[in-house]
């Protein structure tokens, strides 16, 4: 009788890629992703069967027919007789403005929410926790429903306005709020720089920053002065001129004037007009996802340890110079990733509009273009492709932001 | 062998799904209950009365296919959609019929692949106006604001009259007849625009109907009718002739009251025998049976009946026949003959 002392036989066997840890987890990984190709391919091929099935075809041709439908409210030229594609474009510009909007007043109402609800005035901090329950708990579509329905049922109609006997009267004969919206004074230019009122405007925007800019190496220039003599030259009025000038005689040399809204017809003519359900939107939206942020900075702001705050005071700085340079440039970064979801939230909450009928890109490309072509496959690819996309450029553009208040580890 | 299954299971799936929308008439007896798409909420056409039943002009097809092919008017499941959701929800087999004043176009017909079995109105797209507007003619609402339901032949038809005429208006876009109403009562439209039929629907819910015109222009044309998905050409025909039964039965005089004496024996009118399957396979050429005429009549009466119950005159909604006469009387309702 011997003794085997040879080592076993080195030969694979099929059992060990389930019984051999070493295999184990690349085993699973392959099944895992041969089942997961299998749906992919086998939702596909379902939904080329099904559209073979309903006689359809996959063809994004109906981009380029004529829509035939109008919408309301355009930031771009359009009309009935433009294409499919324009009116998607049209309703995309207005998902991006009441996003912007909205991202806007949320941050700057969460913001304050936010620290006020850590005041130590009772009736303050309870009413923003009211504020933040309220709206955080109630689903968004009754808040859009129900701003909306206020706006529309608690305003005077345009014809209130008419007449001598009128009921209802223009703020200051400039701002008109009726139950079609609220139409504000306009600035027109009378010589434009350009035909195309975007490159005026465009050029304003240049001119103010241009102004902005100067302004802060006029502060930079201040406060290196100061450095060096202890002294700090007084700048307001310079700020107040770069601020205000160049804007001003850019504005006379195109001779801009007020076009104030008037009652022409229906309706009131010129202006601006807010539609209420731009508004409605507006309001809901940044109310609604300002609840959470208010939340996110009320949590950054507690996350700042109370030692940081007793050392500022501790070197004799105030309150606000505490909040201010010491507590939120620590808190953003608790902040700013949790925002970044909120921005988005806000952004895809925004197609909830057809409940109150702003035209944005789900009522346009996602509603009256697949209703009219029966495209719904390759409409609501697009409209998902839109929202990734869209969703994807805030995310990236928020990360920037967010490199650049994070601790900076060296 | 566990991938094998698998693949078999998924094929298996595959076919079935194909399988399913195949004979729509088979599903529809497999499950004992018609799936019919109707408005979600448009008084006359379809709503459902103060004890949750659905009554009205559409709801009495949907009551008569159900009636032909099951032999129960009451086994329907009605499923309220919207002016987007309408088509959505037919092509993918969530509802076997559409009645829901819905207009036969070109487009719907060939592009959406539908197939439209007939007509049951004749309408056409009209302007309702609060009456202390002071405007009588549709030509006049230049700058106007205009309540329009999204998904509709009327937001295109809009589009076009405003533009032939030169004339602006502001279109405010709306899901449905219900939230319409609100916007145009509130004021926050000056006119609503819908089929005139819906029109007069709707301004007979209002409290006062009386401050209200309907401006004469009629600015379309708008055959509503009940339609069907593409490609079951069985399940269309069923539709194609109940609809046609019902326009017949009015022309040759079977109404509610006379259907069990004329239909208890074959009669002196071959038509009218054949209609009511006292003579001829006419139901057995349907796949249905031979009283399936019968039955689809005894649900709601026949057109006239149907339509001076639920939209007539005598109804607060008060819609004369008009176009939808029968067109021996000057009418545009032609049943094709049963033969």
């Amino acid at each position: 009788m011997t003794t085997m002392t040879d080592p076993p036989g080195q030969g694979f066997r099929l059992s060990q890629l389930i019984y051999d840890t070493r295999y184990r987890s690349l085993t699973i990984q392959v099944v895992a992703m041969v089942l997961l190709m299998l749906l992919f391919s086998w939702l596909v091929s379902n939904t080329i069967h099904n559209l073979q099935n309903l006689g359809k075809d996959f063809d994004f041709g109906f981009l380029t027919q004529p829509s035939g439908y109008d919408i309301n409210q355009r930031l771009i030229e359009y009309n009935s007789q433009m294409t499919h594609g324009r009116a998607a474009l049209v309703g995309i510009l207005n998902t991006i403005l009441v996003a912007f909007l909205g991202c806007a007043l949320a941050t700057v109402l969460g913001v304050v929410a936010g620290v006020l609800r850590l005041s130590n005035n009772w009736l303050v901090s309870r009413l923003m926790s009211v504020y933040v329950e309220g709206f955080r708990n109630v689903p968004l579509l009754l808040w859009i429903v129900l701003i909306f329905a206020l706006m529309t049922e608690s305003t005077p109609a345009p014809r209130a306005f008419r007449g001598d006997d009128a009921t209802a009267s223009m703020l200051f004969d400039a701002i008109a709020v009726t139950n079609r919206g609220v139409y504000t004074p306009a600035i027109h230019f009378g010589t434009p720089f350009f035909a195309n009122g975007f490159f005026n405007w465009l050029v304003v925007i240049l001119v103010l920053g241009a102004s902005l800019y100067a302004i802060r190496r006029l502060h930079h220039w201040a406060t290196e002065r100061q450095e060096a003599t202890g002294d700090r030259p007084t700048t307001w009025y310079f700020t107040l001129g770069l601020l205000i000038l160049p804007t001003a005689i850019l504005m006379v040399l195109m001779s801009a004037y007020l076009n104030l809204p008037e009652l022409k017809g229906f309706n009131f003519g010129g202006g601006i007009h807010l539609r209420n359900s731009l508004i409605a939107l507006w309001l809901a939206l940044s109310l609604y996802t300002g609840a959470f942020i208010a939340e996110i900075v009320r949590g950054g702001i507690l996350a700042v340890s109370k030692g940081q705050t007793e050392a500022a005071y501790a070197l004799g700085l105030r309150p606000s110079t505490t909040m201010n340079l010491v507590i939120l440039p620590q808190a953003l970064r608790v902040i700013i990733p949790p925002l970044i979801s909120q921005f988005l939230n806000l952004t895809k909450n925004s197609s909830l509009a057809i409940a109150v009928g702003y035209m944005d890109v789900r009522s346009t490309l996602g509603g009256i273009t697949i209703n009219q072509t029966g495209r719904e496959l390759e409409g609501m690819l697009l409209l998902g492709l839109f929202y990734l996309v869209l969703s994807l450029l805030i995310s990236g553009a928020m990360n920037i932001y967010n490199a650049s208040v994070k601790l900076k580890e060296r | 062998m566990k991938k094998t299954v698998i693949l078999g299971a998924l094929t298996v799936a595959g076919l079935a799904a194909g399988a399913a929308s195949a004979g729509t008439l088979d599903d529809v007896k497999a499950r004992g209950k018609l799936n019919c798409g109707v408005s979600t909420g448009l008084t006359g056409f379809s709503a459902p009365d103060a004890n949750g039943v659905w009554q009205g002009f559409d709801v009495a097809v949907c009551r008569a296919v159900a009636a032909a092919v099951l032999g129960d008017p009451m086994a329907v499941d009605f499923v309220p959609t919207t002016g987007q959701t309408r088509f959505t929800a037919l092509a993918s087999g969530e509802i076997d019929l559409l009645a829901r004043n819905t207009t036969w176009t070109f487009s719907r017909d060939v592009d959406l692949k539908f197939e439209f079995v007939g007509v049951n109105y004749y309408d056409g797209q009209g302007f309702m106006v609060p009456k202390e507007l002071g405007v009588s003619s549709a030509k006049e609402l230049d700058g106007a604001t205009v309540c329009i339901q999204t998904g509709t032949t009327t937001e295109l038809n809009l589009a076009d009259f405003f533009r032939v005429n030169n004339i602006s208006y502001e279109p405010v876009p709306i899901e449905t007849n219900a939230e319409a109403q609100q916007q145009y009562l509130a004021g926050a439209c000056d006119v609503y625009t819908t089929d005139a039929s819906g029109l007069a629907a709707t301004r007979a819910s209002f409290e006062a109907p009386g401050d209200h015109v309907i401006l004469p222009e009629i600015i379309s044309k708008e055959p509503l009718g009940p339609l069907v998905r593409h490609g079951d050409n069985e399940w269309g025909d069923i539709a194609r002739w109940t609809l046609n039964a019902l326009i017949a039965a009015e022309e040759y005089g079977v109404t509610s009251a006379n259907i069990a004496e004329l239909s208890a024996a074959p009669g002196n009118n071959p038509e009218i025998n054949r209609l009511l399957g006292t003579e001829g396979e006419l139901g057995a050429m349907l796949g249905l049976e031979a009283d399936w005429a019968k039955k689809a009549i005894m649900a709601n009466g026949n057109y006239g009946e149907v339509f001076e119950k639920t939209i007539g005159e005598n109804t607060p909604i008060g819609l004369s026949r008009g176009l939808n006469a029968q067109w021996t009387e000057g009418g545009l309702l032609y049943s094709p003959p049963f033969r």
